[in-house]
């Protein structure tokens, strides 16, 4: 499940997350980002060194989580 | 706009095109893909460089030029100075100009550039690169090339998929957000640089001057320092306390592998420059002229080798970067780790014992000197980063 998500309104489309991403699971474009979630782990490396905060990472739920 | 060409080359930054330059010059055919629909915009840069080593490069346009560098001042956290005498001087650049002019120039040596193109992968046949294929106008496209350049800069995807890992560490990912400011009235002629943990963690804030009372100020800080406060945070921070009354004319984000050179930049036909190939000088974290550098050596290996036949002389490429900048880059990255494990009260008194002397000696060696004759344990950290601990 993907825990990770981009606002794109704040993203300024600059590849920093592109170049921490161990798996190549980020494409960008000029103003347009996508995560690959077949390639992604949820690492959070990207959320980390955004420098205009425009990655969230959502933590588990765990209540939600399959008995 | 044909279908094969001698070389592909991903990304038209200033190593791309000169890559592009020094190949189609030589009557290499070459196609420049850039993703971007302008060339050279959005500047994610300082765009500071040294007069040598651009001049080295390219004859200089006035039109490149912002504005004229003739002082560093270094910021120590209590707000010391110390301004070591320049060997030289530098420029600020106008990059949306200069890397306009860049790709132009390898388009006048007979390169085609194409820009709103971004390439998604590469081509292979029969276990070989043959091209990359690349989305244009909504429309998927393959350019068959005998040779790739990625000159992708920070994402270096082009790289990873020719199977080298291209991924920066967070700890040396600079990650950088800028702002142009006007009614700055910054310091004419003197590119600023604040350090310490509090205001920028594992790098520097800049403060550099682009005439007219423009300025370009930029925080970076590793992508571990970043977990815990984000780089724009600490901009705006900055700018409101320092800049009061500036008009903010952009802001930009960016991120700056300051790590060594990849150990592999050539593989299968693929070349990687620039950022791509994480040659940044890795304590200033200046890319612009040795991205150059790499794209000339690159451009001139592929020449050599398409010309003789013998792909395998693309290999000239990383050996002339190692002779050049490989070794001291290494080096670089070992003094950058050793500065950042100075604590404030240390750089502080560092910068006391510095104004205190005369102005001729105001050198950088006089700063290293002073560091280490202030500051014994520093000679400890960097016998500790340099991986001596062993013969002491």
């Amino acid at each position: 499940m993907l825990l990770i998500e981009i606002k794109p309104d704040i993203c300024d489309f600059c590849g920093c997350c592109v170049g921490v991403c161990p798996e190549d699971a980020i494409e960008l474009r000029e103003a347009r980002i996508d995560i690959i979630e077949s390639r992604c782990t949820n690492c959070a490396k990207c959320v980390w060194c955004c420098p205009f905060e425009a990655l969230l990472f959502h933590k588990p739920d765990k209540q939600a989580a399959p008995a | 706009m044909r279908e094969r060409y001698d070389a592909i080359v991903v990304g038209a930054g200033p190593a791309g095109s000169t890559a592009a330059r020094y190949a189609a010059r030589e009557g290499v055919s070459v196609l420049l893909l850039e993703k971007d629909r302008d060339i050279g915009m959005p500047v994610r840069c300082g765009e500071a460089v040294s007069n040598r080593s651009l001049e080295e490069l390219v004859a200089i346009d006035p039109r490149w030029i912002a504005a004229t560098i003739r002082r560093f001042r270094l910021i120590a956290p209590d707000g010391g100075r110390v301004e070591p005498s320049l060997d030289g001087h530098g420029y600020v650049l106008e990059r949306r100009i200069f890397d306009y002019d860049l790709a132009r120039l390898a388009a006048e040596e007979g390169a085609e550039v194409l820009t709103k193109a971004y390439a998604g992968g590469l081509l292979r046949e029969k276990g070989n690169v043959a091209g990359v294929t690349a989305t244009v106008n909504g429309e998927e496209r393959i350019f068959r090339g005998r040779v790739v350049v990625g000159a992708d800069g920070v994402e270096s995807r082009v790289g990873r998929w020719a199977g080298i890992d291209t991924t920066t560490h967070m700890r040396d990912m600079e990650c950088c957000a800028q702002m142009t400011l006007t009614n700055a009235a910054p310091e004419p002629e003197t590119c600023e640089f604040y350090f310490g943990r509090e205001i920028a963690p594992h790098g520097y804030l800049w403060i550099f001057p682009k005439g007219n009372g423009i300025a370009n100020v930029g925080v970076g800080i590793s992508g571990e320092a970043a977990k815990k406060r984000s780089p724009l945070s600490r901009l705006r921070e900055f700018v409101s306390r320092k800049f009061p009354a500036a008009g903010v004319l952009t802001t930009v984000a960016g991120g700056v592998p300051c790590a060594p050179t990849l150990p592999t930049i050539v593989k299968d036909n693929v070349l990687l420059v620039g950022d791509a190939a994480h040659q940044v000088n890795p304590i200033s974290g200046g890319g612009i002229t040795s991205g150059m550098i790499a794209g000339r050596m690159a451009g001139e290996a592929i020449a050599a080798a398409l010309r003789s036949g013998d792909l395998s002389r693309l290999d000239e490429y990383p050996r002339a970067w190692e002779k050049r900048n490989g070794a001291k880059h290494r080096m670089y990255h070992k003094m950058k780790t050793a500065v950042y494990r100075i604590p404030d009260e240390a750089l502080n008194s560092i910068a006391r014992r510095m104004s205190r002397k005369p102005a001729d000696r105001q050198t950088i060696w006089e700063l290293f000197k002073t560091a280490l004759a202030d500051q014994p344990a520093i000679v400890w950290e960097m016998v500790k980063v340099f991986g001596l601990g062993g013969k002491v």
